[in-house]
């Protein structure tokens, strides 16, 4: 089976020093994996410069067999890439309903909202509200929700449960094994919460110092203690 | 009694020309958080070149629909040859460039039309006519007031109520989360800068009648008035600077009615500095500031 993203030697960052070194991963159609690391490891430099936000210095970046290089951001989305930053990105002056709009409007015919507000029903109580007024939860919701119109095909997510409470978290994270067991989504998570990322993905990477130090099966990863410790540290 | 309602009436016309140039300023500093404080100078531009075709065919309306086309193309044109260029890493670049582009455009108007002042025709008569026994509005007053108008309710109908509208507003609050979903930034720019110089052009074309006429330079206590407008209803707000241009117009009128006219530049700057100092985020701006 071909991979649906098939990353080989990528180099990046901000500048003359590269924050990520000769990177390589491969996620697979409805595969969800894990990016862990320490802060400043390269895993927010990792999904920026795999959704072309940054430039890749080197390396080759192949999505569906397809080589990305060189593709402007704003294309991305029509090859069925959705990248949700770190900070998650809702505009914040922008009611809820209009940031949904925003996920959607380079499809034609433009796709229907009301999946996603039975997705998540809490936007659609709260569809006219602008973007400042929703809590972090909701904004969390607002910014995958918004992903998810344009119904992708590879999920970038950054940081998800940054200054979440641990229940929305783990809601969030059943939700996203759930869409991936329904429609086949891929997800390649960023997360410095180790414990629920692994708890639904199927491959744990492990980046350090921009590089990439182990891949593991996530049950593996939190079943060996000895990796644990070595990698993850707890 | 006879002469406050003259002096209001009077204000509120020239009022709603500094409106539709303060709102052009405000859709340009939205999107960009430049200043373009070439906007004078591009107005300008683009009457002359509306009454050189006026003249040729003898059409003002022609004139006028050039006006607004040259416009438009102007700003796309600035955007995609100049200020797309600027470095945003400090404010003071576009502000530098555009004040460099004011320079450029006013020696090339010299040089193709002269130093002097040429006459710039109305197309309805400036006469008041009598309502009541008491003359208060011309036609050209009324055109002013339904031309305006028309800028503010399209405009508000684009940005509210349609996909251009939206993704235009997010390209300008957020343009990186926008590139992500989509929203081709850069085109979104450019013809926001093409709507803002055609806004500014309409209201050249409607206060260069008013003034002495045609001049390079003609826009520029205008473009001083107009800005203070935008300061007073706050960079950030269309509506606010409607009601600043609103409020500068009857300043200035009273001002000039009552003071003579020439207190009147002076007073302008007054207005401008005491804004400043006090709200700088204007009298309209929401509670919380942006930062950008």
């Amino acid at each position: 089976m071909t991979a649906l993203l098939d990353v080989e030697g990528l180099t990046a960052g901000y500048g003359a020093a590269p924050v990520l070194h000769e990177v390589s991963l491969t996620v697979q159609p409805g595969q969800i994996v894990a990016v862990l690391g320490a802060n400043g490891a390269g895993k927010s430099t990792l999904l920026r410069t795999l959704s072309g936000l940054l430039p890749a210095q080197q390396g080759r970046i192949l999505f569906d067999g397809k080589d990305l290089s060189g593709i402007k951001v704003e294309r991305m989305v029509h090859h069925g890439i959705a990248h949700v930053p770190e900070g998650r990105g809702v505009v914040t002056e922008l009611t809820v309903d209009e940031n949904l709009r925003l996920g959607g409007l380079w499809r034609k015919p433009q796709p229907p909202l009301e999946p996603i507000y039975e997705l998540f029903p809490r936007l659609a109580e709260r569809k006219s509200h602008l973007g400042h007024q929703l809590s972090g939860g909701e904004r969390q919701m607002l910014a995958l929700g918004r992903a998810l119109v344009a119904q992708p095909r590879l999920l970038l997510l950054d940081e998800p449960s940054l200054g979440l409470a641990p229940k929305i978290t783990a809601h969030i994270m059943a939700l996203l094994r759930d869409l991936r067991d329904r429609t086949g989504l891929a997800v390649l998570l960023v997360e410095q919460n180790v414990r629920s990322a692994l708890s639904i993905a199927d491959e744990g990477v492990v980046l350090s110092l921009g590089r990439i130090v182990t891949r593991h099966d996530a049950a593996t990863l939190v079943d060996d203690a000895d990796l644990r410790h070595a990698y993850l540290g707890f | 009694m006879d002469r406050f309602l003259f002096l209001t009436f009077d204000g509120l016309s020239r009022g709603a020309v500094y409106a539709a140039f303060a709102l052009a300023l405000v859709l340009i500093w939205r999107a960009t958080r430049i200043v373009n404080f070439a906007q004078g100078a591009m107005a300008v531009a683009t009457a002359y070149v509306a009454y050189s075709v006026a003249d040729a065919t003898g059409s003002y309306w022609l004139g006028f629909i050039v006006a607004l086309v040259a416009g438009l193309l102007l700003g796309a044109g600035v955007e995609r040859v100049v200020m797309r260029f600027v470095d945003h890493s400090s404010p003071l670049n576009g502000v530098v460039v555009a004040l460099g582009l004011v320079l450029i455009i006013q020696g090339v108007l010299g040089m193709i039309y002269g130093n002097e002042f040429r006459p710039a025709t109305a197309p309805f008569s400036r006469d008041a006519f009598d309502i009541g026994g008491v003359a208060l509005l011309s036609r050209y007053d009324l055109f002013v007031f339904a031309a305006v108008g028309a800028v503010v309710v399209l405009l508000t109908l684009l940005f509210t109520r349609t996909s251009t509208g939206l993704r235009m507003r997010a390209a300008a609050f957020a343009p990186d989360v926008s590139r992500l979903l989509g929203v081709p930034v850069g085109g979104m720019l450019t013809l926001g800068w093409a709507l803002a110089a055609a806004v500014g052009s309409l209201a050249g074309m409607l206060v260069l009648p008013t003034e002495l006429g045609l001049h390079p330079t003609a826009m520029d206590i205008v473009f001083i008035s107009a800005f203070t407008a935008a300061v007073v209803g706050g960079l950030d707000s269309p509506i606010g600077s409607v009601l600043g241009g609103l409020m500068v117009g009857l300043l200035l009128s009273y001002i000039s009615g009552y003071l003579g006219a020439t207190v009147a530049p002076m007073a302008v700057l007054a207005l401008l500095v005491v804004v400043l100092l006090s709200r700088p985020d204007g009298l309209f701006a929401r509670s919380k500031a942006r930062t950008a």
